[in-house]
């Protein structure tokens, strides 16, 4: 077979569907069926959450540094909580959960996985759309029902929850008596979050549904891209976290309204007040929750994955090492992120043998982690990179995942971490491994999309400036926090008034003062955003030379994807450095044959 | 360069479409049936059949959680007070047992329905209907076994036994009145003139109802021996 050769084959086989968009606003855009208008409602509400939860820590760390400034409005948010603007220890621990929980719920969730992958795994797949439709639109709306109980917190009688987003029992559980929040506030707390689960486990189930059964002609599961791999194994790992978690919350809000006694000892004196309870276990809340909680954090950071290989890939112009070794590295963290919930859990009242228990798996499960970072890099050695704004922040993905990473290795060794645990130390682990390098992905995701969601370009030049000013600036903020640990500051501490704390106050300012300044350059993000969608340069359908399914489509896309027809496969997704007719890369969908 | 490229695909003759047993065409979500029998005969994995199992998964892991709290809960208490399970249990054990086997024979005689074996379509329906009646009963008998504990004065908050028996039994109560839900559709939609009852639509619905069976014996064993 010569060198480019078209042949007389079907790219689309026959027509086999076709049906009429919704009209009207309601149908179309509000309770909509679609799911690429799922997935941008998803990240809408994410990019919401996003920014709140980014005020919220911003507060926090004003507080911090300058404990008696007033700050303008936050008197008008909770007289009780911020009497004049200057808030109390107990709201800085309200502030505290609701970003938390804001950020591990509604931002890192939703963001890489929801609305992403709502968007791109049925078109990526070549399907029309997600195979409940109907469950799909119900997640969503579930999502932001769960939402805005949350945000329903800040205005009930004492304000938020202060039991932090892991909302540890008993405090969690006994109600008012436990402090200011945790009457109405904490109920209001397990109430979104049982809401939530039971979204996340409908998105879920649609996610697994879809990858099995929807494929195209030819999309055999090795010729699926990097990231929808990560997308239906996220939905695999979430499925099984989300139906946990779904009854722990159950059981603490029947401790909370019901009196049952799941989560809470007997013998309980709180605020001078003996509990009427009995025989409960705190540490069961524990285990529960943090058997859903571990995976959770592979949830925020596997979608990432895939996005970032995938433009890494696309950047690099030449497949990674291996797109195989990725796939089963990212099966191998998903199985294993549920035998190490313990570690979370070495400080709580463990059995020393049961800590070697957790130990083990925990550093076990850094090795496929490793293997993907070697991988990325060996790829990225000699290549010729594209320098894009998806694909520096890919980059950063690296870099993050790889600096927060490392402390995991200290961390995962129960003796240090019975010093490190309670302090700033693990604080900038999970922002960096987790949470930033998370978000690195979503901004490459976002980046490297842009043009099909919306049909126009974003500005690249902001694009690069907005990378550089948050890589620096998360550099800026987390790195001092591993410092501060060491130094033994410890966490949800609302003043530092110890003597051994006070010398490290000036590394708190500095840290706020960069923490300012990044979020300020989020500014520049939210900015291109809006701009781009409304006058941004038109987009081309293929803008980055891509070679999976959704760019062969307009941008942005039809009602029902592929115009009603089925797109037939022939490649493996990643064909670039080929000689083609088109350049050098080879769509998935081309029939065309060519040698390497 | 070229040693960097993994070669494509393409070796043989005709470009392949389908490898293996994935990827065989996403046409099965497509289109409502239209009455065709035809599509009733169709073995391929669709999407509700699917979607049921990864469903269940996530009830077993529910249950799962809840059945490890429960042995957590007991190990650390010292309220433990063994509770007399109300004997209507055994009553109701039985009718949703009965009820999973009225659901089996009504799904093999859809299925000869549809395969133009038996024209007749009242007996698939009488034997649904007959599935709907124990699934109510089943939970009026629930209802019954929870006054009855009320009678006793055991109440969800009185101890942890009783705590476990209302969680358990109302949760999976729940999940049965579910798939009561989908029995009255595939019921409604059998009524209809125009047959358009996917096959896979009566599968996931009769696959969640054993399930609910089987589940039902799993909880009944746990609260037996545990509570």
């Amino acid at each position: 077979m010569s060198d480019g050769a078209v042949q007389a084959v079907p790219t689309t086989a026959d027509v086999v569907h076709h049906h009429q968009p919704p009209q009207g606003f309601i149908r179309k855009y509000v309770f909509s069926l679609d799911h690429k208008v799922i997935g941008k409602q998803y990240y809408a509400l994410a990019l919401v959450a996003v920014f709140t939860g980014m005020v919220l820590s911003w507060l926090m760390r004003i507080h911090l540094v300058w404990p008696n400034w007033p700050i303008p409005g936050l008197g008008l948010l909770s007289k009780a909580g911020a009497p004049g603007g200057v808030m109390t220890p107990e709201y800085y621990l309200s502030l505290l959960t609701m970003h938390g929980t804001l950020m591990v719920f509604f931002v890192l969730t939703n963001a890489p996985f929801a609305a992403f992958g709502n968007y791109f795994l049925p078109i990526q797949i070549g399907a029309e759309d997600m195979a409940f439709p109907r469950f799909n639109m119900m997640s969503f709306w579930t999502t932001f029902l769960a939402f805005c109980i949350l945000i329903a917190a800040f205005f009930v009688g004492d304000g938020p929850p202060i039991a932090g987003w892991t909302s540890y029992a008993p405090l969690s559980a006994v109600g008012a008596d436990a402090g200011p929040g945790q009457g109405f506030g904490q109920t209001l707390w397990g109430l979104s979050i049982f809401v939530f689960c039971i979204a996340s486990l409908l998105g879920s189930l649609n996610f697994i549904a879809t990858t099995l059964d929807l494929r195209t002609k030819g999309m055999t599961l090795s010729r699926m891209p990097i990231c929808t791999w990560a997308w239906f194994i996220t939905s695999c790992i979430a499925l099984l976290a989300f139906a946990v978690l779904l009854p722990a919350c159950l059981l603490l809000i029947l401790d909370r309204v019901a009196g049952t006694s799941f989560f809470i000892p007997a013998g309980l004196v709180i605020s001078d007040r003996l509990q009427p309870h009995s025989g409960g276990s705190p540490l069961l809340w524990q285990h529960l929750f943090w058997f859903f909680g571990h995976p959770e954090v592979y949830i925020a950071i596997l979608p990432a994955m895939g996005i970032v290989s995938h433009i890494l890939i696309n950047s690099m112009r030449r497949p990674l090492l291996s797109h195989r070794v990725i796939i089963y590295c990212m099966m191998g963290i998903g199985f294993l992120s549920y035998m190490v919930w313990g570690h979370h859990m070495f400080v709580s009242g463990m059995n020393p043998f049961s800590s070697l228990m957790f130990s083990f798996p925990t550093l076990v499960i850094t090795i496929p982690a490793t293997i993907m970072t070697l991988i990325w890099l060996g790829s990225l050695y000699g290549s010729r990179l594209r320098i894009t704004a998806a694909s520096l922040f890919a980059l950063g993905f690296v870099s993050m995942f790889v600096s927060g990473g490392v402390s995991g290795f200290f961390l995962a060794q129960p003796s240090i971490d019975i010093y490190l645990h309670a302090t700033y130390f693990v604080v900038g682990h999970f922002h960096m491994v987790m949470g930033v390098a998370a978000i690195f992905g979503v901004f490459a995701g976002t980046y490297f999309w842009f043009p099909k969601m919306t049909g126009h370009m974003m500005n690249e030049s902001l694009g690069k400036l907005h990378f550089w000013l948050t890589f620096i600036g998360t550099y800026c903020i987390f790195m001092p926090f591993h410092y501060l640990g060491l130094a033994g500051n410890v966490r949800r501490y609302s003043a530092f008034v110890d003597d051994f704390l006070v010398p490290l106050i000036p590394v708190h300012r500095f840290i706020t003062i960069a923490a300012l300044c990044t979020g300020a350059a989020q500014l520049i993000f939210l900015y291109n955003l809006i701009h781009s969608r409304f006058r941004g340069a038109p987009a081309p359908d293929n803008p980055w030379e891509c070679t999976s399914l959704e760019w062969i489509m307009p941008s942005p896309p039809p009602f029902d994807n592929f115009g009603g027809k089925h797109v037939v496969v022939y490649h493996d997704p990643y064909q670039y450095g080929v000689k083609s007719s088109t350049g050098d890369y080879l769509m998935q969908n081309s029939p065309e044959q060519v040698e390497a | 360069m070229a040693t960097t490229i993994q070669p494509p695909e393409t070796e043989s003759k005709e470009p392949r479409l389908d490898d293996g047993n994935s990827g065989g065409g996403g046409l099965r979500n497509l289109g409502p049936t239209d009455g065709n029998l035809k599509v009733l005969d169709d073995f391929s994995p669709e999407p509700s059949r699917t979607g049921v199992w990864v469903g269940l998964a996530a009830i077993t892991m529910s249950f799962a959680a809840l059945t490890s709290a429960l042995i957590v809960r007991q190990s650390t208490a010292n309220d433990w007070h063994h509770l007399t399970i109300p004997s209507i249990v055994f009553f109701n054990t039985v009718v949703l047992l009965a009820s999973s086997v009225a659901l089996e024979i009504a799904r093999r005689r859809i299925a000869e329905f549809a395969r133009g074996k038996n024209p007749n379509r009242t007996t698939p329906l009488v034997w649904l209907t007959v599935t709907l009646l124990l699934g109510f009963v089943f939970v009026a008998g629930q209802y019954v076994a929870w006054r009855q504990l009320r009678a006793e004065g055991l109440y969800l908050a009185s101890n942890p036994n009783s705590s476990f028996f209302y969680v358990l039994t109302a949760i999976h109560a729940l999940h049965v009145l579910g798939g009561l839900a989908g029995l009255i559709r595939v019921t409604y939609i059998l009524r209809r003139p125009v047959l358009s009852l996917r096959r896979s639509t009566m599968d996931a619905t009769s696959y969640y109802w054993h399930f609910m069976g089987i589940l039902w014996v799993y909880v009944l064993l746990v609260i037996w021996i545990k509570l």
